[in-house]
């Protein structure tokens, strides 16, 4: 395959010259790794999508771009928030830039269609943002590894458990009508009721909804003990404000999924958002000593507290990193890097515990129960309030019997049958 | 917009030379695999396909005036349908594909039962709402769809699976429905959606069943957009409704309008344009949504006409002006 190899060679040295990132090297030293991050810098998430590309590029400073004694050539492409542009810009760093690995994506679609591509490839591809359930439970593609992220459902299994410690009977939801919110409302619903709760109702609306009035009339005269809120982003700032302005606020508990009490959505809010409950492995506002420098080194350098998106980036690229290391730096070896990274147990990680992944390529965490308070400068951070030690995705079903229920969905949420 | 009527006598008396231009075109096409990189033998495929769906919203906006923006969501229901029939349903991709452009078909002509009543304007939003239907079934229609994630599966046959083979056999697709559509708007039956286009009224004093007509040429453009829907979903094996999506259609449109509106092989020139634009400037700044607008308004202002139709007029006022002179 002579002229593959050139082909091969030919295109590495346009793509080389043609980014311009990096002068040609001296061939005594090693050539860099290439890492392909895709992160969604314009589109609907462009906000979150920054804040991925800060976090990796926060490793990697710290690091000095080094990662086993070879340089570390970082490629950021664009997703647009749109799972055509990523498959094509996966293509674009797989094929033309020759990156020994991809990480990032933010929407579940993205990341589902660039997972597509890898299975085809056999590029190693991180996600620790993506959290579709099945890419490490029934779809699980090898080289496709959640590196620092999570599954939907994975945090509100113990939330539901958490939900019924608090003496809850009734539970009303109300969520985004897309995968990302059927799983996460799933995995509160069946272990709530299977412990003998009642979710009362459940209400799906459209992504970007402006006025949530008709969905808190309802929630308001359900007569629930806590209503669920699964939002992301501009959603789960409208909801968090007009719960407030509805009187809502201090009369039923208000539970978030971990996206709604994110950073990047409290940042912009209140009092309005004092308070509220979400389950999540990372509280920007914990005490563990690692946790608080990660958190302050991070404010000093972006001038904000982390995000969920700069702190997963931020492990996922670490764990990466201390995978490498183990195996020489040797990116190429794919086989060897992937087999690495599954058994790396994560040391440096900011949750300031070591973290490692069960055998479906997902991690276990401590998942903190974390509510909403008032720093003293008056900026509003998560504070853990209890803690479920080492969480799997399966939460305490058997994985087998587990993945042979459906998927969680709009109309399969797990709910027992009273 | 081009006179085909007229242009169709000079055709008549270039055959020979439009023949060759043709084989030149098509051999530079099949060479192209040989010296250029995987990536970019896959992004001459998306401008192959992009390419065709273009021509076959040029059949409807250059010939029968009518442009439609619900392209995208015809293109796209052809994709979900080959990946839902090979992913889910197990069927071979050529049944697959099959049934990929059948569904499409089949979308067009309810569209165009409904938007062949109008023209202009109205058209243009009835198609749009028709869209915006179509992209809504998939988004919400979660059990069949997978929502918001889409449909993934491996739906090339397995001697497709390379770029190269891949890229060979779209390029025998295109070559075969650019052939078909080129014969189409030139048929007798084409010349009549010309007809309609610069006059409804004496098409109709004429005796022409002029809703027939659109209807039949609505049909025929979506039976196209399938077929390059089909492929779509088996270059990226991955589905999804921004691929039905308005932000699709409107791609198709600018991509037709870019080449040149009325130009059919136009959409070739806009597809490879916007494509390589899309990723070339891309690599440098993360705005290139904004230079891909901006060249746009500059296509606009300096070339109204598109790339092709300012070409072409360039050429023919030089060719114009030699036949004027023979004439002599």
């Amino acid at each position: 395959m002579d002229r593959r190899q050139f082909l091969k060679n030919s295109t590495a040295a346009i793509a080389a010259a043609g980014t311009g990132a990096m002068p040609w090297r001296a061939r005594a030293q090693a050539a860099p790794i290439k890492v392909g991050l895709l992160a969604p810098l314009t589109g609907v998430v462009a906000s979150g999508g920054k804040e991925m590309v800060e976090g990796v590029q926060f490793y990697l400073e710290s690091v000095n771009y080094q990662i086993a004694g070879r340089k570390v050539e970082l490629a950021i492409e664009d997703d647009a928030s749109n799972p055509d542009t990523a498959l094509q810009k996966a293509r674009r760093l797989v094929e033309q830039g020759n990156c020994h690995l991809l990480i990032g994506d933010l929407l579940a679609n993205t990341g589902l269609a660039v997972a597509n591509y890898v299975k085809g490839t056999g590029t190693p591809y991180f996600i620790p943002i993506i959290a579709a359930d099945d890419l490490t439970q029934r779809q699980r593609i090898k080289n496709v590894i959640r590196v620092a992220g999570y599954s939907a459902s994975a945090f509100t299994h113990p939330f539901g458990d958490w939900c019924l410690k608090q003496g809850y009977k009734k539970i009303a939801t109300i969520s985004q009508d897309y995968t990302f919110g059927h799983e996460q409302c799933g995995g509160l619903a069946q272990v709530f009721t299977e412990g003998g709760g009642e979710i009362v109702q459940q209400f799906w609306h459209p992504l970007n909804t402006a006025d949530f009035s008709p969905y808190l009339g309802q929630l308001a005269d359900l007569k629930v003990d806590a209503i669920f809120a699964m939002e992301t982003g501009a959603d789960a700032t409208r909801l968090i404000q007009q719960y407030a302005s509805f009187g809502l606020k201090g009369k039923i508990p208000l539970l978030g999924a971990m996206n709604a009490t994110d950073q990047s959505v409290i940042r912009t809010l209140g009092e309005e958002c004092d308070g509220v409950i979400a389950a999540a492995h990372f509280a920007e506002g914990s005490d563990n000593p690692v946790t608080a420098k990660f958190t302050k080194d991070y404010e000093a350098k972006y001038g904000k507290i982390p995000s969920l998106y700069g702190f997963s980036m931020y492990s996922g690229i670490m764990w990466v990193a201390e995978a490498l290391e183990k195996i020489g730096g040797k990116a190429e070896d794919r086989d060897a890097f992937i087999d690495a990274v599954l058994k790396t147990e994560l040391t440096g990680s900011p949750l300031g515990k070591t973290v490692k992944l069960d055998a479906y390529g997902n991690p276990i965490y401590d998942v903190q129960i974390r509510k909403v308070v008032k720093r003293a400068d008056g900026k509003y951070w998560n504070v853990p309030v209890t803690s479920y030690p080492g969480v799997s995705q399966f939460w305490k079903y058997d994985p087998e019997t587990y993945m042979k229920q459906p998927p969680y969905s709009r109309t399969f949420q797990g709910i027992k049958k009273a | 917009m081009t006179d085909v009527g007229s242009a169709e006598m000079k055709i008549a008396g270039m055959t020979g030379c439009a023949i060759g231009v043709v084989l030149v075109v098509l051999a530079v096409a099949a060479a192209l695999p040989f010296v250029l990189s995987n990536y970019q033998v896959g992004l001459a495929t998306e401008m192959l396909i992009f390419g065709m769906l273009a021509m076959s919203i040029d059949i409807l906006a250059g010939f029968a005036g009518r442009t439609s923006l619900g392209h995208g969501a015809i293109f796209g229901v052809s994709g979900y349908v080959v990946v839902y029939a090979s992913a889910q349903a197990g069927l071979p991709p050529a049944v697959a594909f099959v049934l990929g452009m059948i569904a499409a078909t089949f979308v067009a002509i309810i569209f165009a039962l409904l938007a062949v009543r109008t023209s202009g304007v109205y058209f243009l939003l009835l198609t749009l709402a028709l869209g915006m239907i179509v992209w809504g079934i998939c988004l919400r229609w979660t059990q069949v769809t997978g929502g918001e994630n889409g449909m993934r599966g491996d739906v090339r046959p397995a001697f497709l699976v390379t770029h190269r083979a891949f890229y060979w056999a779209v390029l025998v697709a295109t070559t075969f429905v650019s052939y078909a559509m080129w014969r189409f708007v030139r048929s007798p039956f084409g010349l009549t959606l010309l007809g309609i286009r610069d006059s409804e009224s004496r098409m109709k004093s004429l005796g022409y069943n002029v809703p027939l007509h659109l209807f039949l040429g609505f049909a025929v453009s979506g039976f196209f957009a399938g077929i390059a829907g089909a492929l779509y979903a088996m270059f990226n094996n991955f589905v999804s409704p921004s691929t039905v999506a308005l932000a699709q259609s409107v791609e198709g449109v600018l991509m037709m309008i870019a080449g040149g509106v009325g130009t059919l092989f136009g959409g070739f020139v806009g597809a490879a344009a916007i494509i390589t634009l899309e990723n070339v400037v891309s690599a440098y700044t993360e705005r290139w949504q904004t230079v891909l607008g901006l060249t746009f308004i500059v296509i606009m202002i300096f070339a109204p006409e598109g790339i092709i139709g300012t070409l072409r007029v360039i050429l023919t006022r030089g060719q114009g002006d030699k036949e004027h002179s023979k004439n002599k």
